[in-house]
């Protein structure tokens, strides 16, 4: 007979090893609703997972793809290990993205090398400015940090619209929704001839860096945990709240609002009103698959960045319908808050009772 | 010598042959990228119909649907440039920097760029429809049918291409009712069927009898069916979604383009160009007329249609003035399609001013 037994303790090795039974799950639904469709169930997952990183190209666009996930995950970690439901990255990332943007605008035909830290720092303040708002809104006004953070992103969407449509539109464009093209100094540079993949990445592994040794080794990241863990604790610690609270928005919107630079001055080169396919929603998906622990984002963000190419391929080659990786994204966090039972329950085999 | 001079005759002769037997049994293979998804009844699913048309004259063809114009477009291009296509098109405005990008990279791609203007490279080449001469279809019967003098347009992005549609429907309707108004309720947005929905519902309150639209979804011909006005198809023949509201559709068809430009790159006489079709070369067609509109409309509408697929007539014909009262076209002169291309101001008739 099976029992299911509560577990004294969240066990810590399950902890880490449900992401991978989550993603081993998905392949296994995955697999099966390739063959409902009609399609060779291992042929699609190996042109979903295998084929679009089979060649040096690949590789670089699957980090490229994984670069502003990560980044904004590690960001959205600060948030969620101390219990501040940011859901607005994307947000974030677009108002950060617009005032890079803008400034990179301004040195539009200019070069120089002090333009282009310039660009990224306007793009991670524009970042923690967007996040402050829910911030500071939750602390002084008790406000739900979700709600004002996700509809800002809709507002930082329309702000987007109305400038690259009007005011920042191309001059020579025939008033086509885009700006004009930056110039090389506000570009950031390519690591490989031929290659997409750009200094960016570096800014990633710099918030990995960062974020650990701000998680386990200060002040901070203890006052983030306990904080996580229960609020009221964190209160007769004596912690002053209000002021983590901004801070980890701040550090989150900075990480979104990089991630924005990264974009907007990595491949795309100008600003137009598709800067982001929703990153910053993903990204989510990629905080939690990670376990919000700094190298299970890099993990994470490398894995849910493979749907995406894989998507594209599967329909290429096999003519799969690229939706399908939305549906992969959807099933690994299912899969992820589904295991989580096996955190707080344990099945107990015992012999059978006559 | 003559010996040598048989053989490599002979080799010549050969290696000729399995060139031109290699040349003619090539199969081209044409990939569609799409902005939105193939079920959209709208842009995408359009350009689909036209993908349809292409295999249908015997070519292999790949798609990718829902991909967008952020980073993620080039990598898509790249993929299919390096797979084997011989010929991409690219069905959205926002492609236009990564097509040129890619371009460069495979010069023996042929990439076809939908509705841009940089064709950087020789291997690039763009196409457009001039929807403005169906609009004006539309204005001639919306002038014709409605009875408030009110016609409500919901439209997408304050660019030309929208700007003209509006003109040329005002002005079309103007023809037949000097005493019409277009209000215009600007939605931000191609494809949002809430959006749109909101927009259709804010021009009926204030009136408008008849809606037309420049957005992709069928939300604009439901609401107008439920609330009683009449209204327009746009990119597909809509009548099934609204039967009582659709008097008519302006289809946007790309089949004919599509597999005219596929045999050209299979017989090598692929050029650069940038073409334009209209109603004449079957790029804009009308779909089939609603019952409810009455036989002189028809006739008007059928004389219309005909005098622009010739070229008789033109939509953009003087004198046409703005909204403050300034000539823009003099008397008998017509636009040219530089001035089409850069139009930025409405004409006199049409409400409120295009947001900045």
């Amino acid at each position: 007979m099976i029992k299911i037994v509560k577990r004294d303790q969240p066990s810590r090795a399950i902890f880490f090893l449900t992401p991978v039974l989550a993603i081993f799950l998905t392949l296994v639904a995955g697999g099966l609703i390739f063959y409902i469709l009609g399609f060779k169930p291992f042929e699609a997952l190996k042109f979903f997972f295998i084929v679009p990183i089979a060649d040096k190209y690949g590789f670089s666009e699957l980090l490229l793809k994984a670069t502003p996930l990560c980044l904004i995950a590690i960001g959205l970690s600060f948030c969620f290990k101390s219990n501040n439901w940011n859901i607005g990255a994307e947000g974030q990332l677009t108002f950060g993205a617009i005032v890079s943007g803008g400034v990179a605008l301004l040195f539009y035909e200019q070069e120089g090398f002090y333009i282009l830290p310039i660009v990224i720092l306007a793009g991670a303040i524009g970042g923690m400015l967007y996040a402050s708002i829910p911030a500071i809104l939750k602390t002084y006004f008790n406000t739900n940090e979700i709600l004002v953070s996700l509809m800002l992103v809709y507002v930082s969407k329309l702000i987007l619209d109305y400038l690259v449509v009007g005011p920042w539109s191309n001059p020579e464009g025939f008033n086509f929704p885009e700006t004009r093209q930056f110039s090389d100094s506000a570009r950031l540079p390519l690591l490989f001839e031929g290659l997409r993949i750009h200094a960016g990445i570096f800014l990633a592994l710099a918030a990995v860096v960062i974020s650990w040794f701000v998680f386990y080794k200060t002040y901070l990241g203890f006052q983030m945990k306990v904080s996580g863990f229960s609020l009221k604790t964190a209160k007769y610690a004596g912690y002053k709240g209000k002021k983590m609270i901004v801070l980890v928005f701040l550090i989150s919107g900075a990480c979104a609002g990089l991630a924005g630079v990264g974009e907007i001055t990595g491949p795309i080169g100008q600003l137009h009103r598709e800067v982001s396919p929703d990153y910053g929603f993903t990204a989510i998906i990629v905080a939690f698959l990670g376990r919000l622990h700094p190298v299970g984002i890099i993990f994470a963000s490398l894995v849910v960045a493979i749907t995406y190419l894989g998507a594209e391929t599967a329909q290429i080659f096999m003519q799969i319908p690229k939706y399908t990786g939305q549906v992969f994204q959807g099933m690994i966090l299912f899969f992820l808050l589904a295991s989580d039972y096996l955190l707080f329950f344990k099945f107990k085999f015992t012999g059978s009772k006559k | 010598m003559h010996k040598l001079f048989i053989r490599s005759f002979v080799s010549s002769l050969v290696f000729l042959f399995t060139l031109t037997v290699a040349a003619v049994a090539k199969d081209v293979k044409a990939a569609f990228v799409y902005i939105g998804p193939t079920g959209d009844h709208g842009w995408t699913y359009q350009h689909d119909v036209g993908r349809k048309a292409v295999e249908a004259a015997g070519f292999k063809t790949t798609y990718v649907e829902g991909v967008p114009e952020s980073a993620d477009a080039e990598r898509v291009l790249r993929q299919l440039a390096n797979s084997g296509h011989d010929v991409i098109f690219t069905t959205s405005f926002g492609y236009m920097n990564p097509t040129n990008k890619v371009a460069k990279e495979f010069p023996n791609v042929k990439f076809e760029h939908a509705t841009g203007y940089k064709r950087e490279h020789p291997n690039v080449a763009t196409y457009a429809a001039r929807f403005y001469e169906g609009r004006a279809i539309l204005g001639t019967i919306a002038g014709s049918m409605t009875k408030s003098n009110v016609i409500g347009y919901v439209a997408s992005f304050p660019i030309p291409e929208v700007i003209r549609g509006i003109n040329s429907f005002t002005l079309a309707a103007q023809k037949v009712n000097p005493n019409i108004k277009t209000k215009i309720v600007w939605a931000f947005t191609w494809y949002d069927p809430g959006k749109e929905a909101e927009a259709a519902k804010a021009l009926i309150d204030q009136g408008a009898d008849i809606i037309a639209q420049h957005t992709d979804s069928t939300a604009i011909v439901q609401i107008a069916e439920k609330a009683g006005v009449y209204a327009f198809g746009q990119a597909s023949d809509m009548d099934k979604f609204a039967p009582k509201a659709v008097l008519t559709s302006v289809e946007n068809n790309w089949g004919p383009y599509y597999v005219e430009r596929v045999k050209a790159v299979a017989n090598g006489t692929w050029n650069q160009k940038d073409t334009w079709h209209g109603i004449g070369d079957g790029m804009v067609v009308i779909s089939d007329l609603d019952p409810s509109i009455p036989s002189n409309v028809r006739s008007k509408v059928k004389k219309l249609q005909a005098d622009l697929a010739s070229g008789k007539v033109h939509a953009f014909t003087g004198p046409i003035y703005d909204q403050k009262g300034n000539l823009m076209v003099a008397e008998g002169k017509t636009a040219d399609d530089g001035m089409l291309a850069g139009m930025m101001t409405y004409v006199k008739g049409v409400e409120g001013d295009i947001p900045k």
